[in-house]
């Protein structure tokens, strides 16, 4: 044994002698290659437009290009920050986050529990794959479902007012209905999926944890108070970080398709950081403000992400990310 | 002794009759809530299968008040339309699902090799952009003014093809492989690709088949990139684009004609709308409850590192 391991650090030492770098290069050449496609990818789709975040401190024409228009230094960010769209979009995309993040775990971690508690195998299965249904559709269904519901003339909702001999509503045009709106559909689409990892978590508890409480005359509900959900502490408290470190980027998909892409009307409560760059390329053309939005957002995420880092790490080594 | 035996007796029926209490707490909430994931569906459905005039007396409903097929009538008269993007549609995603899927893995494999030197650097490489990116304008500028591919549907398939997300995911199901296998198969003088081929990818086949499910479903329900840069010049469209397209835009028609007291025409816009999502999404809806397996493996196994 001793032998052989010393056989293999001395070739490992001759390896580290002999071995340049383009000895290196040879011995992974196959390797390499096989990551070439990938690398090849990102090089093109992710770090070639990083660059063009210049574009952020120019007065971008169309004529002049990226490298022939004006120089303006930190205009557009002054000017983000005094019409008040900064802070505006930063709230928007931030307390949608919050109440996605917060409300959804605490749903998928209800939805867990219960679905544990469920002794019928046929109705714990169908129940499951209704609850997964609505995370399979596109998010332009999804549009086309609250429009369903909440359009004006056809919609259910108002169908249902109706027939109570209530007056009918115009969510399309109430900017206060759409953070609920936008909160339920996300929990709606989200929860059932979502709880799979907490229901994994529940399937590794050790059985014989909850038949020793049960004994010890442990009833349903503080079994689950003091067996189940400290158990899922750990798996909650990392997923919240995680998430929180992506709380910057906005829901684009539903919220575009939930509101429509020109509801100026519902501006107020419902543009993020995406539908804003969105609307600075498709409609208005000013790309040097929709690119100050956008290095803005990476900045500051960046920031976000390593603070929720180092936290991960604090709490759990294993599952920090670097 | 018979006091310990009545006490542990009395605990027993409150386990009991708490575990009743929880259990009809599980079944009901559970229950409705699944309900609420299914009725919205119903509502598109049945929508899809009432005369227009109905909708537009008695609104959208689960039921129709007056069945008829019209609508579908009207979609299948002239198929070539809807055809055409499910053509499209198929044709990107099954392209784009085999070499997507081929780059994840053989990326998954060599990064997860622990005699790869470069593992470490190039994993940070591609897990930087989800931390770091040039956004939405400059993504925009280089798919159309740098790579020409506007109005084309590489814009499409390309940007689709992997994500870091996928990766990481395929490191962690490579990751239950023992080394050993690799390595006893070098010693006989395997090369390292011919060893992913003959001994890693017959091993990973349920990590493939979800992970090449994650790819197929996003290429399905893909309209954020076709919307970028597929405009209305192309003849056929994705089905996402194409439905989201009729959905606006009969809107914009009704509204117009509403405006101006024109009588609308008697193609039945509201129905049409609802039959042509369930015809965009019917397949998806059908297929997945055969797959759901691999997708719960999918979130269990990336989701803590993803």
């Amino acid at each position: 044994m001793s032998v052989l391991t010393e056989k293999e650090a001395s070739m490992e030492h001759a390896e580290k002698r002999t071995g340049s770098w383009w000895k290196k290069f040879k011995n992974n050449r196959t390797l390499l290659i096989m990551c070439l496609p990938a690398v090849a990818f990102f090089v093109v789709f992710a770090y070639l437009p990083m660059p063009g975040l210049y574009l952020a401190f120019i007065k971008y024409n169309y004529s002049d290009g990226i490298f022939g228009s004006p120089f303006v230094g930190f205009e557009n960010f002054r000017f983000l920050v005094m019409t008040g769209d900064l802070w505006r979009l930063t709230f928007n995309t931030v307390a949608y986050n919050l109440a996605f993040i917060l409300l959804g775990n605490v749903l998928q971690i209800a939805v867990a529990v219960l679905l544990n508690e469920l002794r019928g195998k046929w109705f714990k299965k169908v129940s499951q794959t209704l609850m997964f249904l609505p995370h399979f559709i596109s998010a332009v269904l999804i549009g086309l479902i609250a429009y369903n519901i909440l359009s004006y003339d056809y919609g259910l909702l108002n169908g249902i007012l109706q027939s109570l001999g209530m007056e009918p509503l115009k969510v399309y045009t109430s900017p206060n209905a759409w953070p609920f709106i936008i909160v339920l559909t996300y929990l709606w689409q989200a929860t059932g999926y979502g709880s799979i990892v907490y229901f994994a978590a529940i399937m590794g508890l050790d059985n014989e944890i909850v038949e020793a409480a049960e004994i010890d005359g442990a009833n349903a509900f503080q079994r689950i108070r003091h067996i189940v959900l400290p158990w899922l502490k750990p798996t909650f408290i990392i997923l919240l970080l995680f998430s929180l470190g992506g709380i910057l980027k906005g829901n684009f998909g539903l919220i575009y398709n939930l509101v429509g892409a020109n509801n100026t009307a519902l501006y107020a409560t419902t543009d993020i950081i995406e539908t804003y760059v969105f609307r600075s390329l498709m409609t208005n053309f000013n790309f040097s403000l929709g690119s100050a939005v956008s290095l803005y957002q990476s900045l500051f995420g960046f920031a976000i992400v390593l603070t929720a880092n180092w936290l991960v790490r604090k709490l759990s080594p294993e599952n920090s990310l670097f | 002794m018979d006091m310990i035996d009545e006490k542990t007796q009395s605990s027993r029926r409150a386990t009991d009759r708490s575990g009743l209490i929880i259990r009809g707490i599980s079944y009901i909430c559970i229950g409705g809530f699944a309900l609420c994931c299914l009725l919205p569906f119903l509502l598109v459905l049945g929508t899809s299968l009432t005369s227009e005039a109905a909708v537009k007396k008695y609104g959208f409903n689960f039921w129709p008040k007056e069945f008829s097929t019209f609508a579908y009538k009207i979609v299948l008269e002239n198929p070539g339309q809807i055809l055409g993007s499910y053509a499209v549609t198929m044709g990107i995603t099954i392209v784009g699902t085999a070499v997507g899927l081929l780059i994840v893995a053989m990326t998954g494999y060599a990064l997860q090799r622990p005699d790869f030197l470069f593992r470490n650097k190039i994993s940070f490489f591609i897990y930087f952009t989800t931390l770091f990116s040039g956004g939405l304008v400059p993504f925009y500028l280089l798919i159309t003014q740098y790579l020409h591919l506007k109005d084309n549907y590489l814009a499409v398939l390309l940007p689709g093809l992997l994500s870091p997300f996928l990766i990481i995911m395929m490191k962690s199901f490579v990751r239950s492989i023992p080394h050993a296998i690799t390595e006893s198969a070098k010693i006989d003088g395997a090369g390292d690709f011919t060893i992913f081929v003959k001994l890693i990818l017959p091993m990973t086949t349920p990590a493939l088949a979800t992970i090449g499910l994650f790819i197929a479903l996003g290429y399905w329900n893909e309209w954020y990139n076709s919307m970028l840069f597929l405009s209305a010049d192309m003849q056929y469209r994705p089905l996402q684009l194409y439905l989201y397209n009729v959905v606006t835009k009969a809107d914009a028609i009704r509204n117009s004609a509403a405006a101006s007291n024109v009588p609308l025409s008697d193609v039945p816009i509201e129905t049409m709308k609802m039959a042509i999502a369930v015809i965009a999404t019917g397949p998806v809806i059908l297929f997945y409850p055969f797959v759901q397996r691999y997708f719960i493996k999918g979130i269990t196994v990336g989701a803590v590192k993803g």
